[in-house]
């Protein structure tokens, strides 16, 4: 929410402009944006519903939250400005208060409309959330005037506290981050702290922290509060000389492993199931077969760039596959494999199902090829409900008892013991994160990069491109087929109301929110959309938020395209620093040539 | 008499009723430097993009060491042993630059996905081999391209220096003729007398035949056998630097017609 302004010894700094020398129509635009805002989250109901959800008991709940965010950010933001080299920066002062102060007034004015009019007219009827519920957590049941006065003068207060953030010296704004952000996360990740807390017997701890019914206690906020602001002053800078080594490192070698790093991550995911309990066993699980999924389809469209919107059916053609094979009761076919053999069989299947699909499609490009994937998602899910195959898929009623997975020698996972689902899944999340590595940087990696980066020209260079996009689409559909695998034998059951057009997205959301091209990227994407919000049918530790999921998922995406495209962790290469060297080689360029010869360097236009 | 490399035969091609080339006839033969030049617009590279099988020729033919290349795919043309490079420089822009030659090298390696998953000998040395030729065809342009350039993407290139990775690209896809399409364009009177000098090089020292699209004159006459000249699809003149450059239907396209005829 805060923006520190990146203060350019080039930018020329101007003093403080006077508190009402604003620009009034922006700040107008801004006070409606804000009210609207708060209205439209009024009326998702997301007040209401995310009360019971409490962050610090008894001062905040998720519901407040969702509204108080939003005064503070745009109060924030009316003053932010975009300062270029050579442009004038005027000092922040009283006019970024008043500006803030004015946004919120404005949107709480807006709140309080909506809290008059929810108490007078009845629009319930197209607006389903229109109800006395709403009136009362918006007035805290103390009456119309009390709720309308309170939100305007509220809003205001957070707005002004918005611009205030300008004004705040940079490490008080970063304090001020850090603290919102632990107190948010820990409130967040609460369920899964306690089941955490069990297996590493740190009871006392979490309860030091939280609330029996639910939502941090004040002391467990200024604990952490207190625990932000060290990690801030003492270990920020170190950390961030550290990631800037890495960086640095990873410059002059991008394909060097960073062998501590994968070392830890290796221990935590051999030892750390095994003090999980099982709300967060299942919870990991969940993650993992997303980010099974979110590599292999990151393959498909970070790689090779072919933007598959139907990958879901290859999720299917695994799910089936396994549970055909593995299933006593399945309906046609029951060979009864052992699951380790079935893999075999879902791994042939999901190649043919890959050449099946993607030999017709391969051929065309961008949104063509976008929309038919798009079908052919949806023509494998509804092959499969037809009567025509409902002799060996079960129609609408699905399969059922699948058994779990047995891996010959070595162990059987039951489908309901989350802990070996789990370790099943980190298995196959190692092989996938494996097979993602070593193909970037490899010929065909490469070959993939190319075709993502100019179609014409990698085949102008020597590259089959359709051979190529080919084999993208296969190792992505193998991936996708795993993942179906396991969640067959983890639910024992498969319906075809689990493969819908919804979870093409949800895995398409994740590799673009986290970063496309990324491993790293890709994992974040998975843990922070799966495991906290929750996937297309799993839910996430916000479970209250199931219904508020895909607006979330939305909102985080088209936020994502506008202001971070590059996704959550994003791509080295791309860093800024490096165009910066090459402008300044340019310019002596420029300036060498100038000197030699200004004449030549002018009459070097090509004749027209 | 040297080996006939390139044949051109009444090479023809209409994009809907525009006559963009019409009936160029010539050749190529092997150790030669020719250039293509004429007007904006003459067809120049269209030429070239028939050449590489991005275009289809209406009519006519292309013969490369007697076969002709119509109806290859553009990978198959590159695999064949003609490279290219573009006019508005197109280059894996996120890629890094030594990525950029190395993925050049495609249709001249063939280890596939196992071989990159088991990392087996044969996949290694061919990494190496691959590294090793990348690094070499950028060492063409001496330190410019290479040391801590080498893991730079290629966006961060200077305009020149983009040009230059577009030929080393080429040069990376091991060709026997590599097709130019205005090599020196942006550059400054410096860069381009450079490049005019490492053209030769590429001949002399490569081994490549080089077919060369320039409106910059002096290179085309430092470097250039042969001339081959354009306009509105027609080839006006061909011969050597001299013999065109005197003659006057060249002089009249580049210095323009009477006025009712001018567009
Ligand atoms: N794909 C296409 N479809 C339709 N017209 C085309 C196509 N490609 C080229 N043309 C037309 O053919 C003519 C020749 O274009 P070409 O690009 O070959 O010119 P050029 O000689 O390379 O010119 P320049 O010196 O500007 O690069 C132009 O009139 C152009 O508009
Ligand atoms: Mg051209």
């Amino acid at each position: 929410m805060s923006v520190n302004m990146n203060t350019d010894e080039a930018v020329v700094l101007a003093s403080a402009r006077g508190a009402f020398d604003q620009d009034w129509r922006k700040v107008a635009n801004w006070g409606l944006i804000c009210a609207f805002a708060l209205i439209f989250v009024s009326l998702t109901d997301m007040p209401d519903k995310l009360d019971k959800r409490v962050i610090v008991e008894p001062l905040l709940s998720m519901g407040y939250l969702s509204l108080i965010w939003i005064p503070i950010a745009l109060g924030n933001l009316v003053t932010r400005e975009v300062v270029l080299e050579g442009m004038t920066q005027h000092k922040k002062g009283v006019r970024e208060l008043v500006a803030g102060l004015s946004v919120g007034a404005i949107g709480g004015a807006g709140l309080a409309l909506l809290i008059w009019l929810l108490d007078t007219r009845d629009l319930s009827d197209p607006l389903v959330n229109w109800n006395d519920a709403l009136l009362e957590v918006l007035s805290f049941g103390e009456g119309v005037g009390y709720g309308a006065i309170f939100w305007i003068l509220a809003s205001a207060g957070l707005g002004l506290a918005g611009g205030a953030l300008h004004v705040l010296p940079t490490t008080a704004n970063r304090l001020l981050f850090a603290i919102s952000l632990t107190i948010v996360l820990a409130a967040s990740l609460e369920s899964a702290l306690d089941d955490i807390s069990e297996g590493f017997r740190l009871e006392w701890l979490f309860e030091a922290l939280f609330e029996k019914k639910g939502g941090l206690s004040v002391q467990g906020a200024i604990i952490l509060a207190v625990f932000a602001i060290a990690w801030v002053l003492v270990l920020g800078g170190q950390a961030k000389r550290g990631r800037a080594a890495v960086t640095a490192r990873r410059e002059l070698s991008p394909t060097k492993v960073n062998t501590v790093g994968l070392a830890i991550i290796a221990v935590a995911a051999v030892v750390l199931p095994m003090f999980l309990g099982r709300l967060t066993n299942d919870l990991f699980t969940n993650v993992g077969l997303f980010l099974l999924l979110a590599l292999g389809l990151n393959i498909v469209v970070g790689l090779a760039g072919i933007l598959d919107l139907g990958y879901v059916a290859f999720f299917a053609v695994g799910g089936y596959t396994a549970a055909i094979m593995t299933s006593p009761t399945s309906p046609g076919l029951s060979p009864e494999l052992p699951w380790w053999v079935a893999i075999f069989v879902v791994v042939f299947m999901a190649i043919v199902a890959g050449l099946f699909i993607g030999a017709p499609v391969i051929r065309m490009r961008g949104d063509y090829l976008a929309i038919v994937t798009l079908g052919f998602g949806e023509i494998i899910r509804l092959t499969v409900r037809s009567d025509w195959a409902s002799g060996f898929t079960g129609g609408a009623q699905g399969i059922l008892s699948i058994p779990g997975a047995d891996i010959v020698g070595v162990a059987t996972v039951k489908g309901t013991d989350p802990q070996q689902v789990l370790y099943l899944v980190i298995g196959f999340v190692a092989i996938a994160i494996y097979v993602s590595w070593r193909l970037e940087n490899s010929r065909i990696g490469r070959a993939w990069m190319a075709v993502r980066e100019d179609e014409s020209v990698a085949e102008a260079m020597g590259i089959n491109t359709v051979n190529s996009k080919l084999q993208a689409f296969v190792v992505g559909a193998i991936l996708a087929s795993f993942s179906g695998a396991i969640f067959a034998a983890k639910v024992g059951s498969v319906f075809e109301s689990s493969f819908k057009i919804l979870v093409s997205i949800v895995i398409l959301v994740i590799v673009i929110v986290g970063g496309m091209g990324r491993i790293a990227g890709v994992a974040a994407g998975a843990l922070v959309l799966v495991g906290i919000l929750g996937g297309p049918n799993q839910p996430g530790l916000l479970a209250e938020f199931s219904e508020f999921k895909l607006l979330i998922y939305g909102a985080l995406l088209i936020w994502m395209m506008l202001k971070r495209p590059e996704g959550l962790i994003p791509n080295v290469r791309r860093s800024r620093e490096l165009h910066q060297e090459e402008f300044l080689q340019d310019a002596w360029l420029k300036a060498q040539a100038n000197d030699d010869d200004d004449e030549a360097a002018s009459g070097e236009v090509a004749p027209a | 008499m040297s080996e006939r490399l390139l044949d051109i035969q009444n090479l023809s091609v209409t994009f809907g009723g525009l006559d963009a080339l019409s009936d160029l006839d010539f050749h190529v033969d092997e150790g030669e430097i020719v250039s293509v030049i004429g007007p904006n617009g003459a067809g120049k590279t269209t030429f070239f993009n028939m050449i590489s099988g991005m275009v289809t020729p209406t009519s006519g033919d292309i013969m490369f060491k007697g076969e002709s290349l119509l109806g290859l795919d553009p990978n198959q043309v590159t695999a064949r042993g003609i490279a290219r490079t573009f006019q508005n420089v197109r280059l894996f822009a996120n890629m890094t630059i030594l990525e950029n030659v190395m993925v050049a090298q495609h249709c001249r390696t063939k280890q596939g996905l196992m071989g990159a998953l088991f990392q087996t000998g044969g996949f290694k040395r061919e990494e190496q081999e691959i590294r090793e030729h990348g690094e070499k065809v950028l060492g063409f342009f001496g330190s410019r391209l290479v040391g801590y350039r080498l893991n730079q993407p290629a966006s961060v290139l200077s305009y020149a220096n983009r040009r230059r990775l577009e030929i080393a690209r080429a040069m990376a896809t091991k060709p026997e003729v590599i097709l130019l399409d205005e090599p020196v364009a942006g550059m400054n009177p410096k860069e381009s007398e450079e490049l005019t000098g490492l053209i030769g090089k590429l001949r002399d020292e490569w081994g490549f035949t080089i077919v060369m699209i320039e409106h910059d004159m002096g290179v085309v006459r430092d470097v250039s056998d042969r001339v081959v000249v354009l306009d509105h699809g027609e080839t006006i003149a061909q011969g050597s630097y001299d013999e065109v450059s005197s003659n006057p239907a060249v002089i009249e396209a580049y210095l323009g017609r009477p006025a009712e005829e001018a567009s």
